[in-house]
C-alpha cells in the first residue's frame, strides 16, 4: 500500500525525535492531527503551535498530479483560524520516499536551523549562513553542502524569518505554500528549510490495475481539461475576467482594466513566456517561466500565473509586464504569498491616493496607482520589514489597518485577514458568498465558487437562496481534492469526479473507498475546520464578512458590471442559506447532531460551550 | 552485434524534456515493481528551468566500463550492445561508474552491485511513458538525420511557408 503508517515528530525545542504510526495523509488529517496536537488559542508563533508537513496517499506514486504534492498545516497567524496550504513540485514525494508520512514541528529552535532528514536519519543543522538567502538559494546551497543533487528542499525567505505575516514556504524554486502565512509560522520556529533525500520505495496495492488507471489519466491530460493550463496558462484569465467586469482593478476600485490587454496571458505568452515546464510525474506541465529581454527588469525571471500576475498588474494599476515579472521575482525572493503581497502593496497605494499615509509614512516612496517603481520597491521593504511602510504592510492588510486606523480599513481587501484573490466580488456573488465562508479566509480554491458565475451559470449579480448548495457541494470536493492532494489545474480530469478520485485512492492503498464515501469526507473535513476555527474562536457568523468596497463601493465606470455591489441583505440571506445546508445554526455553529452524524463525536463538547455561551448571551 | 549505427539507444531531447522524472519511476516500475527514482536506470537532470536533460545508457563503442572492470562482471551483449552487469561477479567496487563519462551506469541503493539501461528488451518503458515525447528509441544516424532536418526547416521557414499557400 501506498502509506508508510509512519510520521515523523521533531521537537524543535529538545531536538528530540520520536516516531508514530498509523495515520493516513490530506489537509484533512493534517487538521486533525494539528487539533490533536495543539491547545485551544494557542499564539501562531509560540512554540506550542504545531507546524505539520503532510503528503497525501497518493504522493511518491507515478500519479500525475497528486504524486508530487504534500500540504503544509498549522494555525495561520494571517487568520487565526486553521491555516493549510498545498504544493507540489518534486519535495513531497521525497518525504514519502524518505519513509514518513508526515513530518510534525512543534517546539523552537534557539537558533537558526534547517531539518535534514535523510532516510531514517534526522538531525537538525545549524543554518545561520543562510539567514537573509531565498528559499531557492538556500535550496541550492544545501544541495551543495550536503553533496547530493537529488535532494529535495523546502524553504522560507527573509520574509518568513523576520514574521511577516504573508510568509510563504517555497520548494523547487517555484513551488509554494502560499496562502495563510505558513512561511511566518516556519520562521517563528527558527526553521529555515525542510531537507529531505527518501531512497525507499514507495509501492501501490494493486500495480496492474493502478498502472492502467494512470496511463488513462496521463492520456486525459493531453485533452481539453487541461488545455488552458498547457497554453496559455491561468493568465488568460485576464481579458476573459475584465469581459466579465470582474478583472479587480486598483485595489477593488474599478472592475475592468484599461491596460489589460498589455497584461494578458496572449500578450505574455508572445513577449516573456521562454519555456514551459512541469512538476514530477506530471503529464500536463502548466509552469509558464517568463523571462524579461529587455530594458530596466532584463532578465528578471520568474514562474507568472494568474493570480499574482492580476495581485501585482491590475489591482495596483501596473500595466507592464515586465515589472509584474519582477514584481512576482522579488515575492518569490523573500518568500512571500504572491496574492496577498500584491494586495497589500494595493492596500497602501490607495491608502496613499487617498491621503491615509504620506510621504512620511511612505519615506518618500510615491505609492500612486500605476507607480511600477513603487510597486517593486514596497515588496522590497515589505519583504524585509524595511522601514515603517515595511513593517507595517508586513503584517497584512487586516492588522495595517488596525495600526493605521481611520479610514484605513475600508481600503483593506481581505476575508479573516487573508487578501482576497483575484476575482471582483462585486460581480461574482456566488464567489462573494463562498469566500466569506472559507475556513482559511478568502480563497477562491476552498469551493471554486466563482465558477458558476463566470460560465454564467446563475445570475452573478445577486445571492439567492440556492447558492449555499453550490458553494457545499465545491467545498466539500475541494477538501477531498486537498486530501489526496491532487493538483486542482488536473481537476478536470477526473471525468467521473468522485468516482474516479475513489478509484484512485483505492487502487493506491488497497483501502476500499467509494464516492459516496469520499463525499462524507469532505463534508467531514469541512466541519472539522469549521469546529477548529471555533475553537480558536474565529468560526461563527461574525467572521463570515466581505470587505468594505464589496458592500459598499458600486463598481463606478461604464461596464457590464457598472452600479454592482454586494446588499448586505441578499448576503445574509446567503449565509443563512448556507448554514441550512450545512446543518449548522443561524450563527454557522454545526449542531451536534451533524457532529454525530459524520463521527465528530469528540467534536461536540466544544460546539455545545460556543452554543450554550450564545444562549446564555441571550 | 550490431554496428555503431545500428545500435539503438534511449535518447533524451533537451529541447523537449521538462525534467518531469516520469522517465524514472516508469523504469523502477518496470524493472522493481516499485516507485523509486533511486532505482531507475534514467535520471533526469534539472539544472534549472530552461536546461533538462534525462540522461540513460549511450551503449558506447568499446564501453569504458566495460574496460574498467577488474572482475569482468561487464560485458556488451553481442545482440543489443546493452551493458550486461553479471551480479554475481559484480562487487559494487565502482571502477565503472568513475569510466562512465555519462552518470549512465550507477550502484544500485539496495543490492551492492551496480546497474544499468537494459533497454526493456526493446521496448523502453521510459520512452513509451515521457509525456512530452522527449525520448526517443533511435540510432545516432537518426538522431543526427533529425537534426539537420530541424535546422534547414529553420533556416528556410520563410520559403516553407511560402510553398503552402
Amino acid at each position: 500500500m501506498s502509506y508508510n503508517k509512519r510520521i515523523l515528530y521533531v521537537d524543535l525545542t529538545t531536538g528530540k525525535m520520536k516516531l508514530a504510526k498509523e495515520y493516513i495523509g490530506g489537509i484533512g488529517l493534517g487538521m486533525k492531527l494539528w487539533l490533536d496536537h495543539s491547545k485551544a488559542g494557542v499564539d501562531p508563533f509560540s512554540p506550542e503551535n504545531p507546524l505539520l508537513f503532510i503528503t497525501g496517499p497518493l504522493t511518491g506514486t507515478m500519479a500525475p498530479s497528486a504524486g508530487n504534492s504534500y500540504a503544509v498545516v498549522s494555525k495561520s497567524p494571517l487568520t487565526m483560524t486553521i491555516g493549510e496550504a498545498k504544493a507540489h513540485g518534486f519535495f513531497g514525494p521525497e518525504i514519502k520516499r524518505a519513509g514518513y508520512d508526515a513530518i510534525i514541528f512543534t517546539g523552537k529552535s534557539e537558533k537558526l536551523v534547517y531539518a535534514w532528514i535523510d532516510d531514517d536519519s534526522v538531525q537538525l543543522l545549524d543554518a545561520e549562513h543562510l539567514r537573509g538567502k531565498s528559499p531557492a538559494e538556500t535550496d541550492e546551497t544545501i544541495r551543495e553542502e550536503l553533496g547530493d543533487f537529488y535532494i529535495r528542499v523546502s524553504a522560507i525567505g527573509e520574509a518568513g524569518e523576520k514574521l511577516c505575516r504573508i510568509g510563504c514556504i517555497i520548494n523547487d524554486e517555484y513551488r509554494a505554500i502560499g496562502r495563510g502565512g505558513m512561511g511566518a509560522v516556519m520562521g517563528s520556529k527558527n526553521l529555515k528549510a525542510v531537507a529531505v533525500r527518501g531512497t525507499k520505495d514507495v509501492n501501490v496495492a494493486n500495480v496492474e490495475e493502478f498502472k492502467e488507471f494512470v496511463r488513462m489519466i496521463y492520456e486525459r491530460m493531453k485533452g481539453p481539461a487541461t488545455r488552458k493550463y498547457r497554453t496559455l496558462g491561468t493568465p488568460e484569465n485576464v481579458l476573459v475576467l475584465n469581459a466579465l467586469a470582474a478583472l479587480a482593478t486598483r485595489n477593488f476600485t474599478n472592475a475592468t482594466f484599461e491596460g489589460a490587454e498589455r497584461v494578458s496571458g496572449e500578450y505574455l505568452n508572445e513577449h516573456y513566456v521562454k519555456k514551459i515546464i512541469g512538476c514530477a510525474t506530471c503529464g500536463m506541465r502548466c509552469d509558464h517561466i517568463a523571462l524579461v529581454p529587455e530594458g530596466e527588469y532584463k532578465g528578471s525571471t520568474s514562474r507568472v500565473e494568474f493570480e499574482c500576475l492580476w495581485s501585482c498588474g491590475p489591482l495596483c494599476g501596473v500595466d507592464r509586464l515586465d515589472a509584474i515579472i519582477e514584481a512576482i521575482r522579488l515575492a518569490d525572493y523573500y518568500g512571500m504569498d504572491g496574492i496577498s503581497i500584491g494586495v497589500v502593496v494595493a492596500m497602501a497605494m490607495d491608502c496613499y491616493e487617498h491621503g491615509v499615509i504620506t510621504d512620511k509614512e511612505t519615506d518618500g516612496l510615491k505609492l500612486n496607482f500605476g507607480n511600477h517603481e513603487a510597486l517593486v520597491e514596497a515588496i522590497k521593504r515589505i519583504g524585509t520589514r524595511t522601514g515603517w511602510l515595511g513593517d507595517t504592510f508586513a503584517e497584512g492588510t487586516k492588522r495595517a489597518a488596525e495600526i493605521i486606523g481611520g479610514d484605513a480599513y475600508k481600503y483593506a481587501n481581505h476575508i479573516k485577514g487573508m487578501e482576497l484573490p483575484g476575482y471582483d466580488l462585486r460581480t461574482l456573488q456566488t464567489a462573494a458568498l463562498g469566500f466569506s465562508v472559507s475556513f482559511r479566509g478568502a480563497c477562491h480554491l476552498r469551493s471554486g465558487a466563482y465558477s458558476p458565475d463566470v460560465k454564467g451559470k446563475v445570475d452573478r449579480f445577486k445571492i439567492e437562496p440556492g447558492r449555499g448548495k453550490i458553494v457545499l457541494e465545491g467545498e466539500d470536493l475541494y477538501n477531498v481534492v486537498d486530501s489526496l492532494i491532487l493538483c486542482k489545474f488536473s481537476r478536470g480530469v477526473m471525468y467521473d469526479g468522485l468516482k474516479d478520485m475513489a478509484k484512485y485512492y483505492e487502487l493506491a492503498t488497497g483501502i476500499p473507498m467509494t464516492d459516496k464515501e469520499l463525499e462524507i469526507a469532505g463534508e467531514r473535513i469541512n466541519n472539522l475546520a469549521r469546529v477548529i476555527n471555533i475553537r480558536e474562536g474565529k468560526g461563527t457568523r461574525a467572521d463570515d464578512t466581505l470587505p468594505w468596497k464589496i458592500l459598499n463601493f458600486p463598481v463606478p465606470e461604464e461596464c457590464v458590471g457598472k452600479g454592482a455591489y454586494v446588499k448586505q441583505k441578499e448576503f445574509d440571506i446567503g449565509l443563512d442559506d448556507y448554514y441550512s445546508v450545512r446543518g449548522w445554526t443561524k450563527d454557522g455553529i454545526p449542531t451536534p447532531e451533524k457532529l454525530k452524524e459524520l463521527g465528530l463525536d469528540d467534536l461536540v463538547k466544544i460546539v455545545k460551550k460556543k452554543i450554550g455561551s450564545k444562549k446564555k448571551g441571550k | 552485434m550490431p554496428t555503431i549505427h545500428e545500435k539503438k539507444f534511449v535518447s533524451g531531447d533537451p529541447s523537449k524534456c521538462i525534467g518531469c522524472c516520469v522517465c524514472e519511476y516508469a523504469c523502477s516500475m518496470k524493472h522493481e515493481n516499485t516507485y523509486n527514482p533511486t532505482k531507475s536506470r534514467i535520471r533526469a537532470v534539472r539544472l534549472n528551468s530552461f536546461v533538462n536533460l534525462a540522461v540513460a545508457c549511450r551503449l558506447c563503442e568499446d564501453p569504458p566500463c566495460v574496460a574498467a572492470c577488474p572482475r569482468d562482471a561487464l560485458s556488451q551483449s553481442e545482440e543489443t550492445g546493452v551493458i550486461i552487469v553479471d551480479e554475481d561477479k559484480c562487487n559494487g567496487c565502482g571502477w565503472c561508474v568513475e569510466a562512465c563519462d555519462y552518470g549512465a551506469i550507477q550502484l544500485h541503493p539496495e543490492k551492492k552491485v551496480v546497474f544499468t539501461c537494459d533497454l526493456c528488451d526493446g521496448e523502453p518503458q521510459c520512452v513509451e511513458w515521457c509525456p512530452e515525447e522527449a525520448l526517443d528509441f533511435t540510432t545516432k544516424d537518426i538522431v543526427s538525420q533529425k537534426a539537420r532536418i530541424t535546422a534547414v526547416k529553420k533556416l528556410f521557414q520563410e520559403a516553407l511557408k511560402s510553398e503552402k499557400k
